[in-house]
């Protein structure tokens, strides 16, 4: 989503929430810089969440990730005020949530902010329609309305036919596919998701994932996403909060997170992520040396020569991929006279940037010419070399580009 | 202990309480008393209109879509039994005085239930008293009943209805909160309002748990019917009592079979009505 314009959705500003009767006393103590345990044990108030700040853009998938006791669920209800802060402010498009009155937030809830959890908490004694249009019934809209749009929003998450069927008929998987199409059903442009994917078993969880994905893609919506599954943060998540004990201990995207850990404790954390999952062909990828197609063969030749490579890539004037030339061919070219484009191997392997290194291995390995790494318009972006696939692999950061710039496509120009 | 201390006279200050509220109030409980007199008396004449064999059908019938055919099949030959014997009068008033007092206490029972299951304090205030009217033994209702409403069928429906409320109440505070925390957060974060969960998640959720409470109150209200019948409370209660009092052993017990029968008729009814919606969501 980084390439989205950038407009903060949420801002969330020192906010803090204590549990306890001593409240006051504890933020004191937490101003003063006293850890969560010395806070307990001086005032029995215990820090939920501990003076977080963040930024969520519109459109993005934010993942609020740690494990139980971290503060993440808290973090979450605050949002939509489930828990009120105790100390911060809560900007929603602007405005703070914290302010509000009954009536305002509950026009925020009914409007704004969709939410999904953990057990799904659908209402069993509604069928899965009446539990899908619930959100629309309470704002008093009127009975078609809501029955065309709980319709389609079941329809979008895949269960359309069930609208009769009572929760406990349906598995955990389609329950809370429910609980998606509930959130749904109202247009929110936020979606809060408290662990929603946590209670399904792994491959129910996975498919969930994808088309929690490619719903996201589709609808384009905020989703904040809870979770305590690192894989699951990696492969869903645009950016990522770490938090430890009510803080939060690093924010960042997934690459950010994994290559270059904020301390020990994500870095632990991290150490055990299998990065072939993780990493694409776009962190992989290298400079790609190309020639245009009407140079000729003759320059292609002597390019090869320049840069002692057996092999180099042809593009046409747009930059889009043609094919690739060996040496060998294009010094056949030259001596009979033929153009660059008769002698194209054009059977060359092509990935996408967003390819993950799993898939790459058999393609690696059993391509003669460095894979292509091409854009959906078959530009070239770079290529992949067998070396850096093993290095990235082994976890050396010398191999895994993290900046955009530094990757692209060498256009050689042979100037004599 | 009775030298060191001097004996504060507690029955002394109730008993001056009771007649302040009676010279006080005395046209406002004459006005309960007239109203709830009423009541019980034109539900007896309505019931009566009927004839007997009619009134056990419609019963029956009644049983029959509130729960199953089985109980239904009992409703009807209990009632005829009960009439075969004889008490079929007496067993309209006990009823009537039975459904008086339970459409009473649930009247209030329901509403303090809830108000209790939203605020803590309220909680708070009713649960001691609850209990206080649970281990009160009930002859000490009729007592001031009888000042404030003098003797015959009132004061009955008034100690019933004190006696009958605790579970209803109880009951449906625990059903409200046993509403899992977070279907609760589900309807506040779609943004309802205090009601509309109440109405739409919370009260159809406790249902069951409301019914048990209702199926016990009328059980108490039940066995508070011989009581009531020492105050001059008409019915079968009446006739046990006086079955005792003149030791015609042979009357007491078809008179407290009378009585068991329409227990365990009101008792199956109530009970099936409660689960009943519960079963179609279970299947």
């Amino acid at each position: 989503m980084s390439d989205q314009e950038m407009t903060k959705k949420i801002e969330v500003q020192g906010t803090t929430k204590i549990f306890g009767k001593n409240t006051k006393r504890a933020a004191q103590l937490l101003n003063e810089g006293k850890s969560k345990k010395e806070i307990l044990q001086a005032t029995g108030a215990t820090v939920g969440v501990k003076n977080a700040s963040f930024d969520v853009y519109d459109g993005e998938i934010f993942v609020i990730m740690g494990l139980s006791g971290s503060g993440k669920s808290t973090l979450v209800r605050m949002l939509n005020r489930l828990i009120d802060p105790t100390m911060g402010k809560i900007l929603i498009d602007g405005k703070d949530i914290v302010e509000m009155n009954k009536e305002q937030l509950r026009e925020v809830r009914r409007k704004k902010i969709g939410m999904v959890f953990q057990n799904f908490a659908l209402f069993p004694h509604k069928t899965i329609q009446e539990n899908t249009e619930y959100g629309l019934e309470i704002q008093g809209i009127a009975k078609e309305t809501r029955l065309e749009k709980a319709k389609e929003s079941l329809r979008l998450v895949g269960l359309a036919g069930y609208e009769e069927q009572y929760p406990n008929q349906l598995s955990g998987g389609m329950q809370q596919r429910v609980g998606l199409a509930r959130a749904l059903a109202n247009d929110p442009d936020v979606l809060l998701m408290d662990e929603a994917f946590s209670a399904l078993d792994p491959l129910i969880r996975k498919d969930m994932q994808d088309e929690l994905l490619q719903l996201h893609h589709d609808m384009g919506k905020t989703i904040i996403f809870i979770t305590h599954d690192l894989d699951e943060a990696l492969r869903i998540g645009d950016r990522i909060a770490l938090m430890k004990d009510g803080d939060i201990v690093q924010i960042g995207t997934p690459e950010e997170i994994l290559m270059s850990p904020s301390n020990e404790y994500v870095e632990r954390f991290v150490e055990d992520v299998d990065l072939s999952k993780v990493l694409t062909a776009w962190h992989i990828m290298k400079k790609a040396d190309t020639v245009q197609v009407d140079r000729g063969a003759r320059v292609a030749l002597r390019l090869m020569k320049k840069l002692s490579i057996s092999s180099i890539y042809v593009v046409d004037k747009g930059n889009r991929l043609l094919g690739a030339v060996t040496a060998q061919d294009a010094l056949t070219a030259t001596e009979e006279g033929k153009l660059l484009e008769d002698v194209l191997i054009r059977d060359i392997t092509k990935v996408s940037q967003d390819t993950v290194l799993t898939d790459l291995f058999d393609t690696v390995s059993t391509a003669s010419v460095p894979v292509a790494v091409v854009d959906e318009r078959e530009h070239l972006q770079g290529i992949i070399i067998r070396g850096a696939l093993i290095g990235a692999l082994a976890g050396n950061g010398q191999f895994i580009n993290n900046d955009p710039v530094a990757t692209g496509v060498n256009e050689v120009t042979d100037h004599e | 202990m009775n030298n060191l201390l001097p004996r504060l006279p507690f029955a002394d200050w109730i008993d001056d309480g009771v007649d302040w509220l009676v010279d006080t109030f005395g046209t406002v409980f004459d006005g309960i008393s007239a109203f709830l007199k009423g009541t019980v008396e034109g539900a007896v004449t309505l019931m009566d209109l009927v004839p007997s064999i009619l009134l056990a059908v419609i019963f029956a019938v009644i049983a029959y879509f509130l729960s199953t055919r089985g109980i239904a099949l009992f409703t009807l030959i209990g009632l005829l039994f009960i009439d075969y014997l004889g008490y079929w009068y007496p067993m309209l008033q006990m009823l009537a005085l039975v459904l008086t007092s339970v459409a009473i206490a649930l009247l209030i029972g329901i509403p303090l239930g809830i108000w209790g299951s939203q605020q803590a304090t309220v909680k708070k205030i009713i649960n001691p008293i609850l209990d206080l009217m649970q281990t009160m033994p009930a002859f000490v209702y009729l007592l001031p009943a009888i000042f404030f409403f003098n003797i015959g069928v009132v004061p009955g429906v008034v100690a019933s209805v004190i006696f009958s409320m605790p579970p209803t109440i109880r009951l449906t505070m625990l059903g409200i909160e046993q509403v899992p925390k977070d279907l609760i957060e589900a309807t506040e974060a779609f943004g309802s309002k205090t009601s509309q969960r109440l109405l739409k998640v919370q009260i159809p959720l406790a249902k069951s748990t409301i019914m048990a409470g209702v199926n016990q109150s009328i059980m108490l209200s039940l066995s508070m019917v011989v009581i009531a019948s020492m105050v001059g409370a008409p019915g079968l209660g009446e006739e046990v009592y006086r079955s005792v009092t003149q030791l015609k052993t042979g009357k007491g017990f078809e008179t407290g079979l009378s009585i068991v029968i329409v227990a365990i008729i009101l008792d199956r009814i109530t009970q099936h009505a409660g689960n009943r919606k519960n079963k179609k969501v279970a299947k």
